[in-house]
């Protein structure tokens, strides 16, 4: 990911930033410029809620080049309301419910080379307490 | 509106081209449009291509076709709608003929896959997902496909296994079409003991990587001739859904493809019991199974049990993928579309050898962009 | 030392990746000489995604939680480490960006080998006992490599903790005094751009360790007027479990009064983690009234001491994951090979 995208999107990645529309109240994340229930362009930021339930998952076998092997995606209801897609974390796919709680954590997600930018963002682990 | 006939088809085999390049392939699939039609050229030239840029360093597609098959100076850009770009051009031929801005067009898909490693052609289908929030975080476009086949088997509680037919039939169907990439069969057995992809998306679930262009040469009815076996486009229609799967309101419906195969039946003053052959966008059997239920095909929850009892293949009630589909005949991702209308064409003309559904007048087609992100929907008529 | 206005803790977080490998998979491998025992029998392995900065940020979220402050009061944010992922670029900016944190922020990474932690925790009681900030952030944290085949592999392990820095009143453990000793002591260092440090066997314990552990906690023992049996707790620097326990026993503590905040047996030798691991650890569990006497150890080389009081607040502020929690959740690699790969140069 270049360096100036990463910058962009620090809220949503390491604080889970996302929107509550000024005119209609809906929530959404990720960000976006319009709302998708009113069209209305003004918000507050909205953080979504750390924890909630995992809807689907999937070990990747062969995932992309930089990210680490395997790779268990998934998609998690928070519990606002808000669903979000990411990878599950200190888990194996042989342990992981549909239904299971996850807690959200800030992990590494790429490195670019041994010289290149750290993204840092968003995981999901099985809730620990 | 004007009316919109299909007067020529081209296309090349599907295959791992190592001897054509990404201009070749285009260009002898238009060559090969034009010359069944028996034209020389056209007014308008729409290139549906995913990967160009990506995968060859190449943009401009349309200067760049028009260029290597002598049309220039002739109108022409790019469309491009991720793996439903196929369908796409197509649109974009038809709107100009029927807005009256041409009488005749050529839409052509190509797409060149093999040049580069597994890693690289990754990268680039990545690039139909929500790259901020998806495919930054690892999640390949398989893997999202293996999400969705997960949720459907959660909620319908059915198994892997039940998913085999589409696979089996778009095979067993390729094994006649000459142009298809595959020539083998798939067994069940093959089937449920497929490497794990995505699980639970296996290797046999998943269209191949691979090269291939088809076109379509596309006129107005004042522009027909009488050696011209024309098939008319009675339906066409592009929606959209959410870009990420996380944001969608059901993850086991694809709304796009509804919405635009309602659209598509609308303009045809049709219903999805007239439509006798459908290809659909089977680049994994779970984006088949939602999208017969997501046309009204199949009741929601039941594409499984209808493809068990022999509803699609060719001798069912809605033969599909009747020459292999995206699985046997291959998915060179934004020709697909286009194969599609080639195909069905052939079916409604009569020309489908082997392959041949029996007295097939009315076919619809649906090229997918994302995973279900853009549906574009064409209805057909002979 | 003592502050111009008094200072406390007001909330305490850690965090332990949950991988283990055992030394005698190490051991297997290497085979040193015999009779040559690991001085641990385990210690804690990175995830494959995981890094000084991740570590840092859970241990950091925590501590907030549990101070009841909201991250964007926070004035100072000190991260002490000597496993920075971008040797140039802050990880407390990261950290701060993790948290909440407002722009308004006096934020850096501390190096100062194993007391980078200590530092982190001296200059957030600096801020706040000045008037400068009303909350600070310190946190200790490493994820070390060891050379393969060296003796600091087996012990070489990875954790994080942190401690909010507040005004003492509302604080679950004040602070009542602290003391810095420093000599030019090269007994362990690492050169810029080598994969590994260089360490001075056995010249890193009595002229590295013991000088310093005990010539600054019989400095701040004498400075305070106090004595060992005045302490419910003693947490030391762990590199090693026989440097601690013989420590303890020179200074006259006793192996009750250090048993508490010994986090190494579970997890090796946390770096820059390691004394404030056993720091989180004895706030976990101490009672209001407990004191608690604490002194780090750096090479280079240097001590850090503090005493703690702890408050009633205390009893009310500690939900979530203990160390103990976090040392529980162990999972063991399947032998050396899966070490290797979790610790090989590509951390993804």
């Amino acid at each position: 990911m270049q360096t100036a995208n990463y910058f962009r999107l620090e809220g949503p990645y390491l604080r889970l930033e996302g929107q509550r529309c000024s005119a209609c109240g809906a929530q959404q994340f990720p960000p976006r410029t319009a709302c998708r229930q009113c069209r209305a362009t003004t918000f507050e930021i909205c953080t979504a809620s750390s924890i909630g339930t995992v809807l689907s998952f999937s070990e990747i076998s062969s995932p992309p080049a930089g990210f680490s092997s395997p790779l268990v995606a998934a998609l998690v209801a928070l519990d606002d309301g808000i669903v979000i897609a990411c990878q599950l974390t200190d888990v194996d796919s042989d342990k992981v419910e549909i239904g299971m709680r996850v807690e959200m954590v800030t992990r590494l997600i790429s490195e670019t080379g041994p010289e290149g930018c750290l993204v840092y963002g968003y995981k999901f682990r099985p809730q620990l307490l | 509106m004007r009316d919109v006939y299909i007067v020529g088809l081209g296309l090349t085999p599907v295959r791992e081209h190592w001897t054509f390049s990404l201009r070749n392939l285009g260009a002898r699939a238009i060559l090969a449009a034009l010359a069944d039609a028996r034209e020389e050229t056209a007014d308008c030239l729409y290139v549906g291509n995913m990967l160009s840029g990506q995968i060859s360093a190449q943009e401009n597609l349309g200067t760049l076709l028009a260029d290597e098959t002598g049309l220039l100076p002739i109108e022409t850009c790019k469309v491009e709608a991720a793996c439903g770009s196929g369908g796409a051009c197509v649109r974009s031929a038809l709107l100009a003929i029927a807005a009256g801005a041409a009488d005749r067009a050529i839409a052509v898909g190509v797409e060149k896959m093999t040049d580069v490693t597994a890693d690289a052609v990754a990268a680039g289908l990545a690039t139909a997902s929500d790259q901020d929030f998806e495919a930054s975080f690892g999640l390949s476009f398989v893997g999202m496909a293996g999400l969705l086949m997960q949720r459907y088997l959660h909620e319908s509680k059915r198994n892997r296994a039940d998913f085999a037919p589409f696979v089996i039939n778009a095979h067993k169907n390729a094994l006649t079409a000459e142009h298809a990439m595959f020539h083998s069969e798939v067994t069940l057995e093959q089937y449920l003991r497929c490497p794990m992809v995505a699980a639970p998306l296996g290797v046999l679930d998943a269209a191949p990587v691979c090269d291939g262009a088809a076109a379509v040469l596309l006129c107005s009815k004042e522009a027909l001739k009488p050696h011209h076996r024309p098939i008319r486009i009675t339906g066409s229609a592009i929606s959209t859904d959410t870009i990420s799967l996380a944001s969608r309101r059901n993850l086991s419906s694809l709304s796009a493809s509804e919405t635009s195969a309602k659209k598509a039946f609308t303009q045809a003053r049709l219903t999805p019991h007239d439509i006798q052959l459908f290809e659909p966008h089977d680049a994994f059997s779970i984006m088949t199974t939602l999208a017969l239920e997501a046309c009204g095909f199949a009741a929601s929850g039941t594409a499984l049990d209808m493809a068990a009892a022999g509803a699609f293949a060719p001798t069912g009630s809605l033969p599909i993928c009747t020459f292999g589909g995206l699985k046997g005949r291959g998915h060179p991702v934004g020709a697909s579309g286009t194969y599609q209308i080639v195909e069905a064409c052939l079916q409604l003309r009569g020309s489908a050898g082997s392959n041949q559904i029996p007295g097939v007048r009315r076919a619809m087609t649906q090229s997918i962009g994302g995973h279900g992100a853009v549906a574009v929907t064409h209805i057909l008529e002979a | 030392m003592k502050t111009a206005r008094p200072v406390g803790i007001w909330g305490h977080g850690a965090y332990v990746p949950r991988y283990r490998i055992r030394t005698e998979d190490i051991v297997e491998v290497w085979r040193p000489r015999t009779g040559a025992r690991p001085p641990v029998t385990q210690k804690s392995v990175l995830g494959h995604d995981e890094d000084t900065i991740t570590m840092a940020i859970e241990a950091a979220r925590t501590a907030m939680q549990r101070s009841t402050l909201s991250p964007a009061k926070l004035g100072g944010l000190w991260v002490g480490t000597e496993s920075k992922p971008y040797e140039v670029k802050p990880s407390a900016t990261l950290v701060a960006a993790a948290l909440g944190a407002s722009r308004h922020l006096l934020a850096a990474d501390v190096e100062f080998a194993c007391k980078a932690g200590s530092i982190s925790m001296q200059a957030a009681l600096a801020g706040v006992g000045s008037g400068m900030m009303d909350v600070a952030l310190a946190i200790g944290v490493d994820a070390a490599q060891a050379r393969p085949g060296d003796v600091l592999e087996y012990t070489a392990g990875c954790g994080a903790a942190a401690m909010v820095f507040g005004p003492a009143d509302g604080s679950i453990a004040i602070v009542e005094q602290s003391l810095s000793y420093v000599t030019n002591t090269p007994d362990f260092f690492r050169r810029e751009g080598a994969a590994y440090p260089q360490h001075g066997g056995r010249f890193t314990e009595d002229p590295g360790y013991f000088h310093h552990t005990l010539s600054a906690s019989r400095l701040l023992l004498e400075e305070s007027g106090t004595k060992p049996s005045d302490f419910d707790y003693a947490v030391f620097h762990q590199p090693i479990p026989k440097l601690v326990e013989r420590s303890a026993k020179l200074l006259g503590f006793s192996p009750e009064q250090i048993a508490q905040g010994m986090c190494i047996h579970n997890m090796g030798n946390a770096y820059a983690g390691s004394s404030m691991l056993g720091l989180a650890s004895v706030l976990d569990v101490a009672k209001p009234g407990a004191r608690i006497f604490y002194c780090s150890y750096g090479s280079g080389a240097g001590s850090d001491a503090f005493i703690f009081t702890v408050t009633d607040r205390i009893t009310a502020r500690r939900d979530g994951a203990t160390v103990a929690s976090h040392l529980r959740r162990a999972e063991y690699l399947r032998g050396y090979g899966q070490y290797l790969r979790l610790t090989g140069a590509i951390r993804m």
